[in-house]
């Protein structure tokens, strides 16, 4: 499965240079931004960890890149997404998000069913063990 | 012509008999509106031989205190607060016989929060006035002490984007077609497909409520299947609009409270269930944590033509103001009426926490909204991926393009026709984000992703001609320099 989360997700996964061009365009807005990875991508999981904390005064995507890198050295085999963050006043939230990294094996999520009243069902999403997950 | 207020005080205000409103004090040139006034705008077609600044003192009495006759007993009240003022009159630019009349409410009028109170007040009674030949309320300035008094948007696009963790791109919806017919296993095939391909939301439409093809409990839980195996496939958290409309506040309550057991995030109404209806359900969707949207079904009726009704912007106003999160504010490109300026003014209704007078887009008074959530405004109605530089241009990112026709109408299926629509829209924010002219290079943005793309290559084949290039009949008039705002 090919996780499609973040606004870029529908694209051949971005380059470096795409990416750094996008990094600009926060730093260009005055957007913080923010470098997270995780290894648990469930469309629920809000808080990824974080790398560092968000770069908030930079003017280069330089600066961006150099981080990003030494994060895919580290932590290579998860998900990392680039955010950029708008303090200004009515967002004071993520403006934009996009996935950078992805690991060799993409996480795979089934259904879980537990039928209630009536023909109710309540659904859990789960993620497959990553034995059963197909790459 | 905004002379001579010939107002008539005193003991011989009260004489019993008929007097010209503009003489009863509903006419008052000299009165500058309070911070804490309602303004309304009405464009204002008097009958032939009809004084226009009588008629519009009239419009001003009849939506206030007034009735055709003088009464004693307005000396028993503070009567010269409670008159509504007619404080300016000008011709409309263009339009001989029609004139744009500015009315002053003071904020004792209206009851706290309710919409249902201003609206009887303010559009109650005075439409059908026979000196008038057509009347429109055009536009409304609130005072911030009146904005505090309503809860605004449910949920608001900021939190929204949070709840779905979707940022900086429009979101991508679909209405289900054929609207009518489907039995509740066919529908949720249609809403499994739209949303497993890449869109964001699914919705009913308008009409879709409980009938013999399809009952509501049969849709709600078919379309929460197709919700939760998408979400599961692709990771992403989906949503499906559940038409809630019913005959009874009862039973849309019932509606409701089903959709969010079975764990739907959003919940949908449409216009024609009533002010006070849709601030009741706003009131529901902030407790549970529900998305409502807002079908402006009926909205045509008295928002399209020129001369009377009420502009959709008074509208937009008063849902930002009810507290729904989405509204159909139109598409200007698609098959439904759209001047691209006086959409623009909507949009800006709809997003902005501070409007200032701009008369090119229709918006009459600067509009502060005193940090009352955003609403997210919706475009739907016979656009497609070829349109999508057009559409990221005119509607800007906050906005939820719906593409129904454009994704089940697609040659190789619905979950392709999805990601030709995705596809083209996360290449065209790549294009703008990186700096390039994607409105003159949309075309070509286009056919590079399709190039990987083989959905999106089919989608720009069919619909490549695709246009609805029409007058629009409700435009602004307004001459830049010849009316100034207050």
């Amino acid at each position: 499965m090919k996780l499609t989360q973040g606004c870029f997700s529908f694209l051949p996964d971005l380059t470096d240079d795409q990416i750094t061009k996008q990094v600009q365009y926060c730093l260009t807005k005055g957007w913080a931004v923010n470098i997270e990875f995780t290894d648990d991508p469930h469309p629920r999981n809000t808080y990824w960890e974080m790398w560092g904390l968000p770069m908030f005064d930079l003017q280069d995507a330089a600066g961006v890149m150099m981080e990003l890198a030494e994060c895919r050295r580290v932590y290579g085999d998860r998900y990392i997404r680039i955010s950029g963050f708008d303090s200004s006043h009515g967002w004071e939230s993520v403006r934009i998000s996009f996935l950078v990294n992805r690991p060799p094996q993409e996480a795979e999520f089934e259904l879980v069913r537990q039928e209630v009243g009536g023909r109710a069902i309540r659904y859990t999403t789960v993620r497959k063990p990553a034995a059963h997950a197909t790459q | 012509m905004n002379a001579h207020a010939g107002t008539v005080r005193g003991k011989e205000r009260y004489r019993s008999g008929v007097m010209e409103y503009k003489r009863m004090g509903y006419w008052e040139p000299d009165y500058t509106p309070k911070d804490t006034d309602v303004i309304a705008l009405f464009r204002v077609t008097p009958q032939e031989g009809v004084d226009p600044i009588e008629a519009s003192a009239a419009v001003a009495g009849e939506s206030s205190t007034a009735t055709w006759t003088v009464v004693w007993t307005d000396r028993l009240t503070a009567a010269e607060k409670y008159r509504a003022k007619c404080y300016r009159v000008d011709p409309v630019p263009g339009t001989p016989g029609s004139y744009f009349a500015y009315i002053a409410y003071d904020l004792d009028l209206f009851e706290p929060g309710s919409i249902a109170n201003l609206s009887a007040s303010i559009i109650g009674n005075v439409f059908g006035f026979k000196p008038l030949k057509a009347l429109r309320l055009e536009d409304v300035r609130f005072p911030v002490a009146y904005v505090k008094t309503f809860q605004g948007p449910a949920t608001g696009i900021v939190v929204e984007r949070e709840r779905l963790d979707k940022f900086g791109r429009p979101l991508l919806g679909a209405t289900v077609k054929p609207k009518l017919g489907l039995s509740g296993r066919n529908y949720g095939r249609v809403v499994y497909e739209a949303l497993k391909g890449g869109l964001d939301f699914t919705k009913d439409d308008e009409n879709i409520n409980s009938q013999p093809f399809m009952h509501w409990r049969d849709r709600f839980l078919y379309c929460m299947e197709a919700v939760n195996r998408a979400q599961a496939a692709s990771g992403e958290v989906k949503g499906t609009y559940l038409n809630i409309t019913a005959g009874t506040m009862e039973d849309m309550y019932e509606r409701a409270e089903f959709a969010k057991e079975l764990g739907s995030c959003i919940v949908m109404i449409d216009l024609v269930i009533g002010y006070t209806a849709i601030q009741s359900m706003a009131k529901w969707a902030r407790r549970n944590d529900m998305i409502l949207h807002l079908h402006r079904a009926g909205h045509s009726t008295y928002t399209r033509q020129k001369s009377h009704g009420v502009s959709f912007r008074v509208i937009a106003k008063w849902m930002r103001l009810a507290g729904v999160d989405h509204i159909h504010a139109g598409t200007v490109v698609g098959k439904l009426e759209g001047d691209p300026n006086t959409t623009r003014g909507y949009y800006d209704v709809c997003r902005e926490d501070f409007n200032p007078a701009k008369l090119e887009h229709g918006l009459f008074f600067d509009q502060s909204w005193a940090s009352l959530n955003k609403m997210m405004p919706v475009a739907s109605g016979g656009i497609h991926a070829g349109q999508m530089h057009q559409l990221l241009d005119l509607l800007g990112e906050d906005v939820v393009l719906q593409f129904g026709g454009g994704t089940i109408g697609h040659p190789m299926g619905i979950a392709a026709g999805a990601i030709a629509n995705r596809v083209a829209l996360e290449a065209m924010i790549l294009a703008r984000n990186e700096g390039r002219d994607y409105v003159h290079e949309g075309p070509e943005i286009l056919a590079r992703a399709a190039e990987t793309c083989t959905p999106l290559k089919a989608a720009l084949e069919v619909w490549k001609d695709v246009t609805f290039n029409y007058q629009s009949t409700d435009t602004p008039d307004f001459v830049p320099t010849a009316l100034e705002t207050v």
